[in-house]
């Protein structure tokens, strides 16, 4: 490639890190950064022990159990589900045997992978990064290029410390304006979602761009390259700025001193030239996006908190209006019905998604001096110990536990439903999470997705909430 | 893992969009360390009832699909999550190859990797392959890696496009590490590239 041709910030990061170019066009990538949990690591480190194999680069990889542990205090007593317990127990065996950088449970960095990565510094800009977890998009808001793999993946990135990989395409969604009252950035990524599909991000890479996605600050920028996958992209990837620097600056892991001067240098290169060509664009105004909720099993099944329940009848062809009808029927609605009259029975406030401090600041400044409506379980579930602490510095536990929310440990909690928080079927929740698939959150439990202030006012009034009505 | 050169079977149709990696292999059956046994929990919520038992509607308890070793399905195939739970759960039911009209990403690179062959066909052709599908024992499907067809029940042949170097791997039922380590010297060489310039990168 020519070094005169515009590139992106993606063509930029995937060309520093080619080690080698295979003859039908295939690259060896080079990962930087391997975040290793207990759920897709086991099978890998079996392969690594039958092959005689090491892990090449231990400074590069970093193991944490976030999938399968429960977020109340039982956890300190050890894991009750045998399954659960073994898978914990198997990564602890692992990480020793391989003198893997393991945060254990007791630690109190111990989080979601993906709250970490970036909170300690591992996650930094223009590093390639990998785990084996398709929410890895979530570290592309450094302006890193990072994306899940499965288990066979996993168990090459910690013999070779290298992917195979084909190119991807580039795709820029371009979001101009000022985001009005009571939307987040968890509005415009459903917004996006809502409007490309779960598959219109398939075979590309995504960049946020645009003047709404520079305003956002960490907290939200993760929320959006967390959702790309939603859309069907591996990656999803914003451009480091002033505002990614100054969050980088002094974790642990970062550089520091002259070494993180000369990073900045470097990471200033990377955002996408003047004239970069994208394979495909899309263009949303910030003005036109309201407070969304998803209303379906799919995450492209979202609609503004205004509107009601689709007749899938209306569907444009039959392959769609059988698609709806299980919708509809699984998530037991009635069409026309209005999304502000949908009760819930559950709140979840957490997962890799939104469980950073900023989004525990939101709920908590709608859950001040109110009360959780009668009949409703509120949880909320912060994304790292480190976060946890902090919110209690800031005296958030005090608000959500007199408003009568749960206050928890860190984990993934309720989001997938393979640890004790889980949704009982048919069961409703209002949930900050980033998949409403049927049974995502336990057998039979209905998802609705939206952002924390929504989920907040949800718990408050004991249905799905306009958040601006609450103020 | 196994080769794959030549499949003929039967086909299960699922005329489904989206099959979402939840919906093949629920999150609670992650919790294994094996690679194996996950066949019985194949798309668990919609091939059980709540008490346990079999759903007699769905496809793959009825006959002779218990036998399909060929899935056909509608759009964006295995969304969602990373989990290789999903090749590895088709794969331990019996299912080597599924054919649709896409794929999402990772379950397309994963299921290379177990050895299953993701068939990227146009809708329209995805359809006429459920109606013979929907014929039961007597209309088996061939799928030919080989020569790039699937042979329908009539004889029929329809080309499909494949990655060169997916195919040779999977052919040979190679695994992709033994390969990369072939290249260590390169890698070494990357690496110390790497070193000198951000040496922030190496602790």
């Amino acid at each position: 490639m020519s070094a005169t041709k515009p590139r992106t910030l993606f063509d930029k990061i995937w060309d520093a890190h080619v080690v080698e170019t295979l003859p039908d066009g295939t690259a060896l990538l080079y990962i930087d950064r391997h975040l290793v949990h207990e759920v897709t690591s086991p099978q890998a480190f079996e392969g690594l022990r039958m092959a005689k194999r090491q892990v090449r680069r231990l400074d590069g990889t970093m193991a944490v159990v976030d999938h399968n542990i429960a977020t109340d205090a039982s956890r300190f007593t050890g894991i009750a589900d045998p399954e659960s317990r073994v898978q914990v127990e198997t990564l602890e065996k692992n990480v020793a045997e391989f003198n893997v950088p393991y945060i254990p449970l007791a630690d109190a960095r111990q989080g979601i992978v993906h709250v970490i990565g970036p909170e300690q510094g591992l996650s930094l800009p223009g590093m390639t990064i990998v785990c084996g977890d398709s929410h890895t998009s979530t570290h592309g808001a450094m302006g890193a290029l990072a994306f899940g793999i499965g288990t066979s993946e996993v168990e090459h990135v910690l013999a070779t410390q290298t992917l195979l990989q084909k190119r991807a395409k580039n795709m820029r969604v371009t979001v101009e304006g000022t985001l009005p009252v009571g939307c987040t950035a968890k509005d415009i990524i459903l917004a996006i979602i809502g409007k490309i599909g779960t598959a219109g991000g398939n075979g590309h890479v995504i960049e946020y761009a645009g003047s709404t996605i520079r305003a956002l600050d960490m907290a939200g920028r993760f929320s959006i390259c967390n959702m790309s996958i939603e859309a069907g992209a591996r990656a999803g990837m914003i451009a480091p700025d002033e505002t990614t620097f100054e969050y980088v600056k002094g974790r642990p892991f970062a550089p520091q001193g002259e070494y993180f001067d000369r990073a900045v240098e470097w990471w200033k290169t990377l955002p996408s030239d003047e004239g970069a060509v994208f394979d495909k664009e899309v263009f949303l105004d910030a003005a036109e996006i309201v407070p969304m909720v998803s209303w379906g099993t799919s995450p492209e099944d979202v609609l503004p908190i205004t509107a009601a329940v689709p007749d899938p009848e209306a569907a444009a062809d039959e392959a769609r209006r059988t698609q709806l009808r299980r919708m509809v029927e699984y998530m037991g609605l009635t069409p026309g019905q209005k999304l502000s009259d949908l009760k819930v029975d559950v709140v979840f406030i957490g997962s890799c998604t939104n469980s950073r401090i900023e989004d525990i600041r939101a709920a908590a400044a709608i859950a001040r001096g109110r009360k959780v409506a009668e009949g409703v379980r509120a949880m909320v579930v912060p994304g790292s110990g480190l976060v946890k602490h902090q919110a209690e510095q800031e005296g958030l536990d005090a608000i959500f536990k007199e408003a009568g929310f749960e206050w928890r440990e860190a984990g993934c909690s309720m989001c997938l439903g393979m640890n004790p928080d889980k949704l009982k079927p048919g069961q409703r929740c209002a949930s900050t999470s980033n998949r409403n698939f049927e049974g995502r959150q336990g057998p039979g439990g209905r998802t609705h997705l939206c952002s924390p202030a929504m989920a907040a006012a949800a718990a408050i009034t004991g249905h799905l909430t306009d958040v601006r009505e609450i103020g | 893992m196994d080769a794959f050169t030549k499949l003929t079977g039967i086909a299960a149709p699922l005329p489904m969009a989206n099959v979402d990696t939840d919906k093949i292999i629920p999150a609670r059956f992650l919790k294994t360390i094996a690679r194996t046994g996950l066949g019985k929990s194949l798309f668990a919520n919609l091939r059980y009832k709540e008490d346990g038992s079999e759903n007699p509607d769905f496809v793959l308890n009825q006959e002779p699909y218990r036998h399909a070793e060929i899935l056909i399905a509608h759009e964006n195939f295995g969304c969602g999550s990373s989990r290789e739970h999903a090749p590895w759960a088709l794969l331990d039911f019996g299912i080597r190859c599924v054919i649709a009209p896409d794929f999402a990403d990772i379950f397309h690179n994963n299921s290379f990797k177990n050895g299953i062959l993701p068939v990227r066909l146009p809708r329209a052709v995805c359809d006429q392959l459920m109606e013979d599908a929907k014929l039961g024992a007597n209309a088996r499907l061939t799928v030919d890696l080989e020569r790039q067809v699937v042979v329908r029940p009539n004889g029929e042949e329809i080309p499909f496009e494949i990655d060169p170097l997916r195919r040779y791997l999977l052919l040979n039922g190679l695994d992709d590490i033994g390969q990369t380590l072939q290249q260590v010297t390169a890698i070494d060489g990357f690496e110390a590239k790497q070193r000198a310039a951000q040496p922030w990168l190496y602790r």
